[in-house]
């Protein structure tokens, strides 16, 4: 981060006015970090350069409609976004924030309605359209190829030749060396993305971006992937990228990070705009009620646990992951019934392996396992799951739907073969349905029925269907892997809720997660992981924040 | 220049073995080494051809089974254009020709129309043989001869010299200018990073401002003209006849090159020639007898070695993520 933002500011214990300390707002230093030199010609009421100036209408829309079939994705949106602004767009999942976006930059056509750039109201046609009247976009899958080095994906689309067609790709690395000097995002111009961690690979697509000529550059979740240190250093270039007269619109599910950077919000809800409002009128309980459309509960109501006899019982594990490495190394930790053991640590550090490895999905290297006095070490996931262990795993997706099957059938998936829901190898349809019909209703899974595919939920609701299938057979073990990610405010507050009621019933819960804000608010116990293995164990009441980021980042 | 020898460590290691094993055999079996060499690169050229038709449409997201129908179309209309018209030259275009439509049909049945590119091929090879079998007439001869040509001083080399540039037939020039320029052209050229991006990570070229479905139509279409070339080299160069089924699976083998060349230009030319060589080994092996093997088992020498090389290729090379998928904006 250079010298400019000599530490990455403290988000987390003052999102108000954390990221703004270390701004500099000289002429110079706002000149060597702009993105679109035109921008200097422009008088300071038009630029917006420098802090609370914000300048000329820059992205003007007017009665945005898109409907896909019969879902009306985007109803009616009027928005507009001045230079220099950081704008949030803010709603649950499905609530047509993409779709939105996507507009502006190309990718989808509206039904009606016009986006006007700098005053210009002619559609835009294709990306490449968007790209030439100056806007940019960070996808939230990552439009990189993997198997190209930093310096061809910065290219693509705008390649320095020589000679014709020829590829200078030396001037190419020259490019990304200097641009990622000026913004202070480190990046190799030779590594091929594939081999870069997450968070590195979302510099590339932001430098990507930054190295046509934006006026507006647009972030779709960007922060989705991001470890807390990672999302504190976007935020700080986020707001120096405002400061030198670039208009930003984000797209988040939190709050904090709205309240922390941007200037004013777009509440979306149902792919309509139901409030506009500026951050400094508002709070995070006032966003959240907008979102959802009524009163939200943020933090947790949850009594003292009364822990009971031990549950899982995890010693000296040891697990590789995909590549042979040794991604779990040690690790031991025990879980009693009754309460919440949270997993704090940053990604990579041997959670997903550790939770695969407990679900049978992984084979174990060496150290043992135990539910009660059942040995999971060698077990698959069908004797897991017939042990007592619910699992909702990282990847929804992946692991835990299959999505063209319909919300009935992705409810019974672990135990179809058994009665009521089967008889004599033969399906029984009826108890299906009975069963999520009932699971529909208890678990609030917003759907036109329980025959919808469950690929065609949004992401809140396919995470409902998960949690209600892994909740709903009572296990004695719950293990639920980053239950909320991607998933909307209303969803959280449900989930949450679930799992602290899963414990008041007397079951051990696992929890792993990114989100030190979930770990915090929710467990009775946390367990801090480092290189794939416990470094500290505390109290939730005794935990201090600093002192647990200080863990994860290996500092013990 | 020392970066790339770094990085190409292995490869450069066994193309100087394989050279040097190639120069002493030449010395050490000076009766029957220039023949072999020679018909092996000779087995190789309509290889390499259709290798390359292969590499830039897998290069593009578009797989090829169609190469085997190009070929026999291109080799069908190239021998017979020719002999009806009189022309030679009149028979190349109509092969090349032949090649570019065949290639226009895949491009635009699979990019165009989203079509499963698998039958999309299939469908190609089925009218392929129809057509050529239907409409066969035995008895045409050829007006001409596709000339040879000598390239001045590179002729002198032994052994590369006399088997690649001396008295070799146009095409097979053509073949390894081809080779060499479509290695270049992906990896140096804009057009080939596109190329590259647009057949692993679509969508990726898509938000950067490339027309992807364009892309993938010139490219796969202009391929054909390679294949048609391939066609013709069997049809009006090789054999100078045209029989049913002339193409004998090579549009296939020259798949399984591809793979075996790691979807690169230039592996892929030395990989039809070490297929040619196993070739031209079984044919030596049949001809001096000596050892006291069936000819029909030392007949299958090349697929057994196609089948140990892929075998030992599989799971290190990697081909483009995105081939065989059809490109769907999020708007459709």
């Amino acid at each position: 981060m250079s010298e400019r933002t000599p530490e990455p500011p403290d988000v987390h214990t003052d999102p108000q006015a954390a990221v703004d300390v270390h701004l500099d707002t000289s002429q110079e230093h706002l000149a060597s970090v702009v993105t679109n030199e035109a921008i200097l010609e422009l008088p300071p009421e038009q630029s917006g350069f420098g802090e609370g100036v914000v300048g000329e209408v820059l992205l003007d829309i007017e009665g945005l409609s898109k409907s896909f079939g019969s879902v009306r994705a985007n109803r009616d949106i009027s928005l507009s976004v001045r230079r220099g602004e950081i704008v949030a767009l803010l709603g649950e999942n499905g609530a047509g924030k993409s779709t939105l976006v996507n507009q502006i930059f190309g990718l989808i056509t509206p039904d009606t309605g016009t986006v006007a750039i700098k005053g210009d109201a002619t559609p835009i046609k294709d990306p490449r359209d968007a790209i030439a009247r100056g806007i940019g976009m960070v996808h939230q899958h990552f439009q990189l190829v993997p198997v190209m080095t930093v310096a061809e994906n910065m290219v693509l689309g705008h390649e320095t030749t020589r000679g014709g067609g020829v590829l200078d790709l030396a001037a190419a690395r020259t490019m990304v060396r200097e641009l990622s000097a000026k913004h202070g995002l480190a990046v190799d111009p030779d590594t091929e993305v594939e081999d870069l961690p997450v968070g590195t690979q979302q510099r590339v697509e932001i430098l990507k971006a930054l190295s046509r000529k934006v006026d507006l550059l647009i972030l779709d979740e960007p922060t989705a992937v991001l470890t807390p240190q990672e999302t504190d250093e976007l935020l700080a270039v986020m707001k120096e990228l405002a400061n030198s007269g670039t208009s930003i619109v984000f797209i988040t599910h939190k709050l904090r990070e709205v309240l922390a950077v941007a200037d004013r919000v777009y509440v979306l809800r149902q792919g309509a705009v139901v409030g506009e409002v500026a951050t400094k009128d508002t709070d995070a309980k006032g966003l959240a009620t907008m979102m959802v459309g009524r009163e939200v509960v943020l933090s947790i109501d949850k009594s003292a646990a009364s822990p009971g006899e031990t549950v899982l019982e995890v010693q000296d594990l040891h697990v590789v992951d995909d590549r042979g490495l040794g991604a779990v190394n040690g690790f031991s930790l025990s879980v009693r019934a009754g309460e919440i053991v949270g997993v704090a640590g940053v990604e990579g550090n041997g959670q997903r392996e550790l939770v695969e490895a407990l679900a049978g999905m992984r084979k174990v290297v060496s150290g043992r396992m135990a539910l009660g006095s059942l040995d999971l070490t060698r077990a698959n996931p069908h004797q897991t799951h017939h042990a007592g262990v619910g699992h909702v795993p990282e990847d929804r997706e992946k692991h835990g739907l299959v999505g063209t099957y319909s919300i009935a059938d992705n409810l019974v998936l672990n135990e179809f073969d058994q009665a009521p829901y089967a008889k004599s190898g033969v399906r029984q349809f009826d108890a299906v349905r009975e069963n999520a019909e009932k699971l529909r209703e208890e678990f609030d899974i917003r759907s036109s029925g329980v025959m919808q595919t469950a690929g065609s939920l949004s992401g809140g609701n396919k995470q409902k269907v998960v949690v209600a299938r892994e909740m709903a057979f009572k296990p004695k073990l719950l293990m639920a892997a980053q239950p909320t990610r991607g998933v909307d405010v209303g969803s959280i507050e449900f989930i949450h809720r679930r799992i602290v009621e899963a414990r008041d019933e007397g079951a051990a819960v696992l929890l792993v997660s990114a989100e030190l804000d979930e770990i915090l608010s929710l467990s009775d116990r946390i367990a801090v992981v480092h290189g794939g293995a416990v470094v500290a164990e505390m109290d939730a009441k005794d935990a201090d924040r600093t002192e647990i980021g200080r863990l994860m980042a290996g500092d013990h | 220049m020392a970066a790339w020898v770094q990085k190409n460590r292995t490869t450069l290691g066994i193309g100087l073995g394989v050279l040097v094993a190639a120069y002493v055999f030449y010395y050490a079996k000076h009766d029957i080494a220039p023949s072999m060499f020679g018909a092996a690169w000779g087995y190789a050229i309509p290889l390499v051809l259709a290798a390359l038709v292969g590499v830039i449409g897998e290069r593009s997201g578009v797989v090829n089974i169609g190469i085997e129908g190009q070929m026999l179309l291109a080799a069908f209309a190239g021998f017979f254009g020719a002999a009806y018209s009189g022309s030679m030259i009149v028979g190349i275009l109509a092969g090349v020709g032949t090649g570019l439509i065949a290639g226009g049909f895949l491009a635009w049945t699979t990019v165009r129309w989203r079509m499963d590119q698998i039958i999309a091929g299939v469908v190609l090879n089925i009218i392929a043989t129809g057509i050529t079998s239907f409409y066969l007439k035995s008895g045409e001869i050829l007006p001409g001869v596709i000339p040879n040509v000598d390239v001045p001083l590179l002729k002198e080399i032994p052994l590369i010299g006399e088997t690649f540039f001396s008295g070799r037939s146009a095409i097979a020039l053509v073949a390894i200018l081809a080779a060499v320029v479509v290695h270049l052209a992906l990896f140096h050229t804009r057009w080939g990073l596109r190329t590259r991006a647009v057949g692993e990570y679509p969508s990726a070229a898509d938000t950067a401002g490339i027309n992807v479905e364009r892309l993938r139509l010139v490219n796969v279409t202009l391929a054909g003209s390679l294949a048609g070339l391939a066609g013709l080299y069997l049809s009006m160069d090789a054999s100078a006849s045209f029989e049913r089924g002339i193409t004998a699976g090579r549009g296939f083998l020259a798949l399984a090159i591809m793979i075996m060349g790691a979807w690169r230009p230039l592996r892929a030319l030395v990989m039809a020639l070490f297929f040619g060589f196993i070739n031209a080994v079984a044919s030596q092996l049949q001809l001096t007898g000596g050892f006291d093997v069936p000819p029909q088992l030392t007949g299958t020498l090349p697929y057994v070695a196609t089948l140990v090389v892929l075998a030992v290729a599989a799971g290190r090379v990697r081909g483009p993520a995105a081939a065989g998928q059809p490109y769907v904006k999020k708007d459709q």
